[in-house]
């Protein structure tokens, strides 16, 4: 009934750093933070955290899975396994299944088959058109009823300005949260890498930057038309930061996201065309990432997701251009993460306060906290622990992550979901 | 002599001194294609594999001959008509090949990075006869050769490249192979066509012909690749060819004694004036087609050597 985590370096998102305590569970929830000792009732389970940081489970926002559809690449069971290990504990889903999650119907398949076999939480996110298409908007009443935290067509862009306007619009009459991609299709059609000295180089088709934020502007300017609640997937230029701090300024409900994959990698590590290193967007200049990185301790980018996108090899043992987009995250997150940690520039707290704290705020999950009375989501590592990735000891179904050979740092020690411990290295 | 390359995939991991090695060896096939017995046993024994996934006469015509007249058992495979239809993907069909145990495997492909790809899954020597709008080493390595020949250097000369960059591999390796051998470079084009990015890569960038050819030794122009364009890179033929066309008038803003060079095959009237293109007293683009022969025997050669571990 009762756990008592002892000896554990606290991370409370909410303040700056973290400090020495120990947390007490009652059955699925926080019963106690303490920087002191607590006594604990009779009978209570005791975990000896011997220094290491305890912190509330990750809340990955746009998690790929390949079900329905892509069972080869991931599955429910693998995907949760690789969470667990991953310390994430909340799966936000992504829509851009086969067939996409556009009806109640294969939303309540996605919840079903999450509850049978996923020791993690698992909340969907529906599509916000019929099959991802931009042209008519889903049963966005329905969905939200049956379970949808999020509409997203995933990196799908609607086009049809007045096809998205009005699914804003009938979006903010149910207060649903609306995910895009901010992209000006016109410009990114085709392109594989961004467009610069990297991509000329190597012959590769660039996309400039400068497409991202004019997707975003006009998604904003939607949301200034339709009052909606909008989060945008992945903001991963520094163009496109000062319209988002307009946004904010002017007192829109718009948040934003990057991926792991943005902040930790640039253009050139695609080096002598390795696929893995072809996310969507692609990969950005030095510049880029760590204007992006600045904007994340700055709390103008909210939100770090995985963007855990499995592609089996045959996908991406192909020439760049044709291979598939993405790569995947749930287990590398937390390290990659962590490189911003080690390398001096980003604290644990505002680490966690972007991959625990704001997506489940975002999303109203009640997950990401360190206080009595929250979920007892909880996950003890070692932020020095040195390791050099083997991909093929990752859980995922799919191996396609662009940091495998890498040196990393951080490794997860325990995992517990609603009190219970689902993972232990 | 010096060349350590196991394949020879673009311009961009050659040495200077290997780019030299390869074109004195040209040099010396230039002779032997000159003479009445064209032939030679450098790589007698060996097989070559010429694979296309992209149409091409020129090139793969030239790479034959260069097989066969140094000895070697040569094969065409025009991929676009055979496993591609069937799905087959890339690497199976350079696994299917490698069991067959080839010297030399000579690949054009639409993709860029396609050939390196290839490379990596195969035990013999590969030559990248143009991926994608990424390289097309051989034939950067023939124009190095012919202007060589036409002007005694290869070094500190003023060389305009002119027409479609952006979409063009034969671009992207001459402007690697004339950095390296130390030349000044100038790009003219529409902006459409000439990314600005090269302008990062130490060329000179000019929007029009006369103040781009200006006072230059060798004036290169490019073929625009009608097929490559999705549509408006520019407004019409005839303007382009008004605007950035080669004729006698534009011509000549650069120096008496430069040459005009073109990769082939030309469109007459889009980016050459005809007449241009066969005044023998300044076009070398029949010799460019000699050169290739002679060059493609020489890379050929030297791959062939280090395979056998011969190479210095």
């Amino acid at each position: 009934m009762f756990t008592l985590f002892e000896n554990a370096q606290i991370i409370d998102p909410d303040r700056d750093a973290p400090f020495a305590g120990c947390v007490l569970t009652r059955g699925d929830v926080i019963a106690e933070v303490s920087q002191g000792p607590l006594a604990a009732p009779e009978g209570t389970d005791r975990v000896d955290c011997a220094g290491h940081f305890l912190a509330p489970g990750i809340v990955d926002i746009g998690v790929k899975i390949g079900e329905p559809g892509e069972r080869h690449k991931e599955s429910f069971r693998t995907a949760g396994a690789a969470a667990a290990a991953g310390g994430v504990t909340t799966v936000i889903t992504r829509a851009d299944t086969t067939p996409p999650v556009d009806t109640p119907e294969a939303l309540e398949f996605v919840i079903r088959r999450a509850a049978e076999t996923m020791d993690v939480r698992l909340h969907p996110m529906a599509a916000l058109t019929k099959a991802r298409a931009g042209k008519e908007m889903t049963e966005i009443g329905f969905l939200a009823d049956a379970g949808a935290v999020a509409f997203s067509d995933g990196d799908a862009v609607c086009t049809n300005t007045k096809v998205l306007s009005r699914a804003l619009t009938y979006a903010r009459s149910l207060d649903a949260l609306v995910i895009a991609h901010p992209q000006e299709q016109g410009l990114s059609a085709g392109a594989a890498a961004t467009s610069g000295k990297f991509a000329t180089l190597k012959g590769l088709a660039g996309v400039s930057p400068l497409a991202e934020r004019m997707g975003l502007e006009r998604d904003i300017a939607l949301v200034e038309l339709t009052g909606a609640s909008y989060h945008a997937d992945q903001i991963t230029t520094a163009a496109a930061l000062p319209v988002l701090r307009r946004a904010r300024d002017n007192g829109l409900d718009v948040t934003a996201g990057t991926s792991i994959h943005h902040l930790t990698l640039n253009a050139l590590d695609v080096g002598e065309y390795r696929t893995f290193f072809k996310v969507k967007p692609p990969l950005r200049d030095e510049d880029d990432r760590r204007a992006i990185v600045d904007a994340l301790s700055e709390g103008v980018i909210d939100i770090i997701s995985s963007m855990h996108t499995p592609q089996d090899e045959e996908s991406k043992r192909l020439p760049f251009e044709e291979a598939a987009s993405g790569a995947v995250g749930l287990e590398t997150l937390l390290p990659a993460a962590l490189r911003l940690y080690h390398a001096g520039g980003v604290s644990l707290n505002i680490l966690f306060r972007a991959m625990s704290l704001r997506p489940a705020q975002r999303l109203g999950l009640p997950g990401g906290q360190m206080q009595a009375g929250a979920p007892a989501d909880l996950i003890l590592f070692d932020a020095h622990a040195p390791f050099v990735l083997d991909r093929f000891t990752l859980r995922s179904k799919s191996k396609n992550t662009p940091f495998d050979g890498q040196r990393l740092q951080g490794k997860v020690r325990g995992t517990w979901v609603g009190g219970e411990n689902v993972f232990t290295a | 002599m010096t060349f350590r390359a196991r394949h020879l995939l673009g311009i961009e991991p050659l040495h200077p001194v290997e780019i030299t090695t390869l074109l004195d060896l040209a040099d010396s096939y230039v002779d032997l294609n000159r003479g009445s017995a064209k032939h030679s046993d450098a790589l007698a024994g060996l097989t070559q594999i010429n694979m296309f996934f992209e149409n091409s006469t020129r090139t793969q015509a030239s790479f034959e001959l260069a097989g066969k007249r140094l000895g070697a058992d040569v094969m065409n495979m025009a991929m676009q008509a055979s496993s591609i239809k069937k799905g087959e993907t890339l690497i199976d069909t350079a696994l299917t090949l490698n069991a067959m145990h080839p010297d030399l495997l000579v690949v054009r492909h639409p993709h860029s990075g396609a050939v390196d790809l290839l490379a990596q899954k195969v035990n013999c020597a590969v030559l990248n006869a143009g991926d994608g709008r990424h390289e097309h080493p051989t034939q950067a390595l023939l124009d190095a050769l012919t202007i060589r020949r036409a002007k005694g250097r290869l070094h500190r000369l003023n060389i305009a490249i002119c027409g479609d960059i952006a979409h063009s591999r034969v671009a992207r390796s001459n402007i690697l192979l004339l950095h390296k051998m130390e030349n000044r470079i100038r790009l003219v084009g529409p902006p459409t066509l000439v990314p600005s990015a090269f302008g990062e890569l130490g060329c000179e960038v000019y929007g029009d012909m006369r103040e781009g050819i200006e006072g230059c030794d060798v004036v290169m122009m490019l073929r625009l690749q009608k097929e490559r364009m999705d549509g408006g890179f520019i407004p019409s033929e005839r303007e382009y060819y008004h605007r950035f066309g080669l004729d006698a008038e534009k011509l000549s803003f650069a120096k008496d004694d430069a040459i005009v060079m073109h990769p082939g095959p030309m469109n007459r009237g889009v980016e050459i004036d005809g007449v241009i293109a066969d005044d023998i007293n300044r076009s070398v683009i029949q010799e460019q087609v000699e050169m290739g022969v002679a060059v493609r025997m020489a890379a050929m050669d030297l791959l062939a050597r280090n395979l056998r571990g011969e190479g210095a």
